[in-house]
């Protein structure tokens, strides 16, 4: 059995040096759309036209693009005679529109922090990718972020999906579990804004209709940087801005 | 009854043949004479529904059919009830029964083909259709605790975009207990995980101190009514549900739900787009794959292993990113054909990823087979019997490890499945390490697939246009990384969905779950969860 250990070794370091360094690998992010310029009105009123979750808004020939309805379903890049730009990266993670400003933890958690995941619903998509994070190549412990074992000594509630209601429940008794220095996040287009599903009689159109959200990460999914790079904001170790305009994604 | 009654391919043609003069013979029904909706589907429009039970039996166990699961539709007035068989090499058997709306009730058929229990108990909680004889209905997709009795949220007068309904929490609530003995106690598991990432489900493990008699799983926490909210959707719309329901296998679920747009729409899809669908859905079983010997080898607590199966994950994970612009495979597919087109070059690249993943899979499995504490842990645990997954009609790596080697890219061929050679890799212990060795065979059987399409890769278009402009039903099925998955859609001439049905592997194999869950010891319940691999948001929808 030793020779594991032997094989594990010889692999070497395989972590990502991320946050000390940008991480650019090919495929470790998908990319988004961004705020486009069109040549003429038309070609933005099309592009909003053409989105199905109305993540897509045009004034004039400029469109906004609010991230947090976005679902990648890829159509404003395949679909229109002139498509929206996007962006490589994954520094995406966002405060909600209803915070004046970012609300990190006191500093005492910047290097440990305990983060409780709850499954609301999601497509298996957010979940994976915040199992992803736990790989060598990402590996949160390093950076003192570890999975808990119970809401009692969590300090961060992780939610992903859009709330069904069979989940509603065991989601408001983990919250309420927990210690009121709790911060919620939001992962995921669908813990955002409902995503795909919407509001219907079994979904709750994201975790803001039923817990106060302090920070989000867009993406359908989020890739595993982005997820960590709103995890590293909750801990107070990024610095969001409060977006102050349309264009910066204030909604 | 014998695992071999269900062959691979046959002879499709006699198959429906002998099936044809037994069933006029036996019950005086014909199968209609041309498939319906194109494509391996034929109809079988049923009078009687007192019939129901005998001829289904006979399908299931005197014609080595497969079961594919019930479809409930209220059509202006009129139940159709869609009881789907598949005849292994010749098609779909569509068993149609149409019944006065008034209709409460109807025969179970959980009494003759088991693997019906869980669709009869969905539509009963869902439409309100009761199942006489049947031995468990109610609480299971609206939990009794916290939901009123006579919602009935799949008929057409319910409205989905009503706000959550009152609930009347019933705190006094308890689960339904099988095992009485004296000193027996159940422990609950579940819906939150207490440490780990799991999907939100919640077993009872019944036990009677150290070993756990047994386990039943409830699912349904993650329902999303993805059925419901689909009604009223355009078919884009739609198919943005079918692709984010299960993300782990979106691609073939996607391409089922295209498929059954396809057939209504009578539209024939390029060959190069047939082909590069192909190249996808094996990327996404293969990484798929991946995904779940990795969740093996952490149930096993082998922490080396498990980190390197992840890493090879992750690089699929990449290599379907650089490849497709997603690492899930969204937004691809599309009714027609695939919404980009993908060069040579680009495939080159893919391939040298999925060389390197799949000769380190089988560097991992050489060593996996050498280290004894890790086989210990998997060996008889969790078996399956071949009768049992017969009788229970298990589907996919989990049911080819106990037998059933049925695989739809064979049994019934789409997306020009049939111009490649490839094994359907098959076990029969029917324990852990059975299903672990499907696994890593099925990897290299996808990496072998993908080579042969990008070798034969014809020019030409990516897409056609298929504009739905006649109302229509019609099936689309795929062998989803999990196993067989059924998409039933009816749109209305407008292309607006009017019912859409999946009947997804999970939730087939959820049901014979706690056949592999018996007796056991407390420490093993892990891994038999892992070694099924299932997904409880494929099966929730
Ligand atoms: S990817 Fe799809 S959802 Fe996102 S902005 Fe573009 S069209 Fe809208």
């Amino acid at each position: 059995m030793s020779f594991w250990f032997w094989h594990g070794l010889r692999k070497g370091i395989q972590t990502t040096r991320y946050p000390e360094r940008a991480e650019n690998t090919p495929g470790v992010s998908p990319g988004r759309p961004v705020n486009t310029d069109f040549s003429t009105d038309e070609a933005a009123q099309l592009a909003a036209e053409i989105c199905p979750t109305d993540a897509i808004v045009a004034h004039g020939k400029s469109t906004y693009v609010n991230h947090g309805k976005c679902v990648h379903c890829q159509l404003c890049r395949y679909s229109l005679r002139s498509p929206m730009n996007w962006e490589p990266g994954y520094e995406w993670s966002r405060i909600p529109t209803n915070q004046a400003e970012a609300a990190p933890l006191p500093s005492a958690f910047a290097k440990s922090m305990h983060i409780m995941v709850v499954d609301a619903g999601d497509c298996g998509a957010c979940l994976h990718e915040v199992k992803q994070l736990n790989n060598p190549l990402y590996n949160m412990h390093r950076l003192g972020l570890f999975l808990t074992a119970t809401p009692r000594t969590a300090d961060v509630l992780l939610v992903v999906g859009p709330v069904s209601e069979n989940m509603r429940g065991p989601l408001l008794k983990t919250w309420e579990a927990m210690p009121t220095s709790r911060k919620v996040i939001a992962v995921g287009t669908c813990a955002i804004s409902g995503g795909v599903f919407g509001k219907s009689f079994m979904c709750a159109c994201g975790v803001g209709a039923v817990l106060p959200v302090d920070f989000e990460v867009p993406g359908n999914p989020p890739p595993p940087l982005a997820i960590l790079h709103g995890l590293l904001a909750v801990a107070g170790r990024k610095s969001l801005k409060t977006p102050t305009s349309i264009s910066e994604g204030r909604l | 009854m014998p695992a071999s009654s269900s062959p691979i391919a046959g002879d499709g043609t006699s198959a429906l043949i002998d099936l044809a003069a037994a069933l006029e013979e036996r019950f005086g029904i014909e199968i209609a004479k041309g498939p319906a909706n194109g494509g391996f589907v034929f109809t079988l429009s049923l009078f009687k529904p007192s019939l129901l039970p005998a001829l289904c039996k006979f399908m299931f166990w005197e014609h080595g059919c497969l079961f594919g699961g019930i479809t409930a539709e209220e059509q202006a007035a009129r139940w159709e009830m869609h009881y789907a068989f598949l005849l292994p090499g010749a098609g779909w058997i569509d068993v149609e029964l149409s019944l006065p709306i008034e209709t409460t009730s109807l025969p179970s058929i959980v009494a003759e083909v088991h693997a019906a229990d869980w669709h009869e108990r969905e539509i009963e909680d869902m439409f309100g259709i009761r199942f006489e004889n049947h031995p468990r209905l109610g609480d299971f997709i609206l939990h009794d605790q916290i939901w009123r009795e006579g919602i009935e949220p799949m008929r057409k007068s319910f409205a989905a975009g009503r706000p959550p309904l009152e609930h009347k929490v019933d705190r006094e609530w308890q689960p339904l207990l099988i095992v009485g003995d004296p000193g027996s106690f159940a422990m609950p598991v579940g819906p939150v995980y207490e440490g780990g990432i799991g999907e939100s489900l919640h077993f009872l493990l019944e036990t009677v101190g150290e070993d756990v008699i047994r386990a039943v799983p409830r699912l349904f926490y993650k329902y999303r009514a993805v059925e419901k909210i689909a009604e009223g959707r355009t078919i884009l719309d739609a198919l943005l549900l079918a692709e984010r329901f299960a993300a782990t296998s979106a691609f073939a679920h996607s391409l089922a739900f295209c498929q059954a747009v396809e057939r209504i729409g009578a539209v024939e899809v390029p060959r190069r787009a047939a082909a590069l669908r192909v190249l996808l859905a094996e990327l996404e079983r293969m990484r798929h794959h991946a995904g779940a010997i990795t969740a093996i080898c952490e149930s096993t607590a082998l922490a080396v292993s498990s980190a390197q199966v992840a890493i090879i994950e992750e690089n699929l994970l990449r290599a379907s990113c650089v490849f497709a612009r997603h690492r899930y495979l969204f937004g691809l597919n599309t009714p027609g054909g695939l919404n980009c087109e993908f060069g040579l070059e680009q495939c080159k690249e893919l391939l040298v990823a999925v060389d390197k993943a799949e000769s380190d899979l089988r560097l991992l499995e050489k060593r996996l087979r050498f280290s004894s504490s890790f086989l210990d842990r998997l060996e008889d645990v969790g078996a399956v019997t071949g009768e049992s997954a017969r009788d229970l009609n298990l589907v996919g790596p989990v049911g080819r490890a106990s037998a059933q080697n049925c695989d739809l890219r064979k049994a019934c061929p789409y997306s020009g499945y049939g111009r490649y050679a490839f094994e359907v890799p098959s076990e029969t212990e029917g324990d852990g390490y059975a299903r672990l060795r499907v696994l890593f065979a099925e990897a290299t059987q996808s990496a072998k697939l993908m080579h042969q399409v990008c070798a034969a890769l014809e020019e030409g278009p990516v897409r056609v246009s298929c504009q739905v402009q006649r109302a229509g039903a019609a099936l689309g099925w795929t062998e989803a990384p999990r196993g067989a998955a059924l998409h039933w859609l009816r749109v209305s001439d407008e292309g607006i969905v009017e019912r859409y049905r999946a009947v997804t592997p999970s939730f087939n194999n959820w049901l014979g779950f706690h056949v592999a869950a018996e007796d056991f010891a407390f420490q093993d319940f892990p891994i038999i969860l892992a070694t099924f691999g299932l997904s409880a948001t494929e099966c929730d929808r």
